[in-house]
């Protein structure tokens, strides 16, 4: 039976692919990845701090495109986890009025795209003052519509129309983050509160006979058995959290789609280009379950 | 970048974001679904016409743009682009609803026209090397001649492009919108930080909010982009252009009679104002001795009529769609929202490039 699925889905797959060669070859097209060595002729405004410059390559520019997804996951994946596990905490909290609250603003970004929460934060962070008459809460530190500029490395000064020196971090990259991790950590904190009431409540009643406050309850008995509940549930967030940072195509943040965009309207290669789009994000995808299946297996061998 | 107006009224946004991935996605649906599209080979001499008049009507690609291709209130398609599709409704069938409508994106238009979904393309795409000699596009005539240019505030006191250095300058993503941009800064020894959005209306809400100085577009696209900002006047388009866009309508190669049906009937219209012929005086030139004119309008046989056609079918588009300068005036020009100064696209005569070749 199974060979028989597998039979099925390997004929289907040979023939897509023999399918589109041909189609391919009737309107004259042909696959090849050599346009990747050259040269990209495109400026990037952000680019994870790595060199660029238009003379490299589409190569290249599809790599920062990588690395601007990445750096957007890793730290949407950990703020996520960070607030939504205290959110998911605080709905258990026996105060109404924390309960409350977080329920309220949970449903909210639950029940709300992700894309609308995302061209809000665009566009707020857009009607900031312009860079001319900028905040600066500390010196050296501006905070305009051009985003944060930090003194890192030298003393950003304004020059014509941007600040030059300094490290800065776009608006785009602040709302794309932003948005993800209110969208995501509304869903660890539903995970986490799911998770908590999935333990027996006999565990907390038995912690609490033993003398433990809720606290220590919590943080010695349920968490621990909780997290085994979370673990799967926590790699699909964090898959769903980098494909969802393509959205950066509608705010303008170069992410590993938008260059991939770019590069397929510059060179005409768009099966490619969208092949690689396939293979990245099933890397990607893959890598981070596989990452988090490890730490559970782990978990599970040490029993919490 | 051949992008003009690719703009407003497009579908929902969720859609939109996520439409470079559909996008790649209707590619290889067309590549890997469609067995036996009518592809575009040397056996397909002829196909194309056939097809149209088979179907009752042309199929032509447009993107949709104030001014140049969008429906009015009552769903009536209208716009600089729509007026050459009907004007090849009007040379094939005597009729300008003989038309159907197909809109793409940018990303998706040559998609569409290789895997058969419409005739041809009128829809701001510009003649370039790569699309003819990789990619195996035959162009007609250029209808509009256009250059990438740049929108900004007034109140930035910019009078020339080469001032931009270091300037945050949002760009619509297009074909080579980010490489005329790049070559031009180069070119002038100063940098941009560009901001690529994918919608039209998210650069031009980023430019209004203050977060980009400067948007970059064809000239056209800055036309009618200037008419989506809330107060216009406080915007002004710097009088650089920074590419050749030579505006053609696209046809699939290897089909030489369906090209050569476009390029007269694209041609007709600025022979028409060249020779002082309009929608209004078509008619009473019927009884002109200047063969000039007997032998254009197809008064006498045996000049236009090859493949089919109505010998008299330069008369009909004229007289029902009008010549080159009708159709700029009432879609483009002063008069109109973008209101657009003829500039390069005068006739020759006037000091412009438009230029048809004879009909003799």
């Amino acid at each position: 039976m199974q060979a028989l699925a597998l039979g099925v889905g390997a004929a289907a797959l040979w023939w897509l692919a023999r399918n589109t060669q041909a189609n391919l070859e009737q309107h004259g097209l042909s696959l090849g990845f050599g346009f990747l060595q050259q040269p990209a002729n495109f400026e990037l405004a952000d680019t994870s701090g790595i060199p660029f410059s238009p003379e490299d390559s589409f190569g290249r520019a599809i790599l920062i495109g990588l690395a601007n997804t990445a750096r957007v996951s890793v730290i949407g994946w950990v703020l996520s986890i960070l607030i939504g596990f205290a959110l998911g905490i605080l709905r258990l909290s026996n105060n109404p009025a924390w309960r409350g609250i977080v329920r309220a603003g949970v449903e909210l970004m639950r029940n709300t795209p992700l894309l609308l929460l995302l061209l809000l934060l665009a566009a707020t962070l857009h009607s900031m003052p312009g860079p001319k008459n900028a905040f600066e809460p500390l010196p050296g530190v501006f905070l305009s519509d051009r985003g944060l500029v930090l003194p890192l490395f030298e003393r950003p000064r304004l020059v014509g129309f941007n600040f030059v020196g300094g490290v800065s971090l776009s608006p785009e990259l602040a709302a794309l983050v932003g948005a993800l991790v209110l969208h995501h950590a509304a869903q660890v904190s539903e995970i986490v509160r799911g998770a908590i009431l999935g333990v027996p409540r006999g565990q907390s009643d038995a912690a609490t006979a033993l003398g433990l406050s809720r606290g220590q309850a919590l943080r010695f008995v349920v968490v621990p058995q909780a997290l085994r509940a979370m673990m799967p549930l926590l790699a699909t967030m964090c898959v769903s959290l980098t494909k969802n940072s393509s959205l950066a195509i509608a705010i303008g943040f170069p992410d590993v789609v938008s260059i991939l965009n770019t590069t397929a309207n510059q060179t005409g290669h768009g099966v490619e280009t969208m092949l690689i789009m396939i293979a990245v994000y099933l890397i990607l995808s893959l890598a981070t379950a596989a990452m988090i299946n490890r730490y559970n297996t782990r978990l599970l061998a040490t029993g919490g | 970048m051949s992008s003009r107006a690719e703009q407003s009224f497009r579908a929902e946004l969720s859609f939109r974001a996520k439409r470079g991935i559909c996008t790649c996605l209707f590619v290889l649906l067309i590549s890997a679904c469609s067995s036996g599209a009518p592809a575009a080979t040397a056996r397909n001499q002829g196909t194309t016409l056939a097809a149209i008049r088979a179907r009752g009507a042309v199929k032509c690609g447009v993107t949709q743009g104030a001014g140049f291709a969008t429906p009015d209130d009552s769903g009536r398609w209208r716009g600089f682009d729509v007026d050459f599709c009907r004007a090849l409704a009007v040379a094939l069938f005597n009729d300008p609803n003989k038309v159907q409508f197909v809109t793409f994106t940018q990303q998706q238009r040559f998609s569409g026209l290789q895997s058969g979904e419409v005739d041809l393309l009128v829809n701001g795409s510009s003649i370039t090397s790569s699309r003819a000699l990789e990619r195996n596009f035959h162009f007609g005539p250029v209808y509009f001649y256009d250059g990438q240019g740049f929108l900004m505030p007034k109140a930035s006191k910019v009078a020339r492009a080469a001032q931009l250095n270091g300037a945050t300058v949002c760009v619509q993503q297009g074909t080579t919108t980010e490489l005329n941009l790049t070559d031009f800064a180069r070119r002038n020894h100063i940098s941009f930080k560009p901001v690529v959005m994918e919608d039209l209306r998210a650069a031009v809400s980023a430019l209004a909010g203050g977060r980009c100085d400067v948007i970059s577009q064809d000239g056209a696209g800055l036309a009618t982009t200037r008419t989506m900002l809330r107060n216009p006047n406080d915007y002004v388009i710097l009088p650089d252009r920074i590419s050749k866009e030579p505006i053609a309508p696209v046809v699939r190669f290897g089909d030489d009679q369906w090209l050569e049906v476009v390029n007269w009937v694209f041609h007709a219209p600025v022979e028409a104002e060249d020779l002082g012929i309009d929608s209004k005086n078509a008619a009473t030139l019927a009884q002109t001795t200047d063969g000039r004119i007997r032998r254009f309008l197809g008064f006498e046989p045996g000049i236009s009529d090859g493949f089919g056609l109505d010998p008299k079918w330069p008369y009909n588009v004229i007289s029902r769609v009008g010549n080159y300068g009708e159709i700029f005036d009432r879609n483009l020009g002063p008069t109109t929202p973008l209101g657009m100064d003829r500039g390069m696209n005068k006739l020759w005569s006037a000091g412009g490039l438009m230029y048809s070749p004879p009909f003799r």
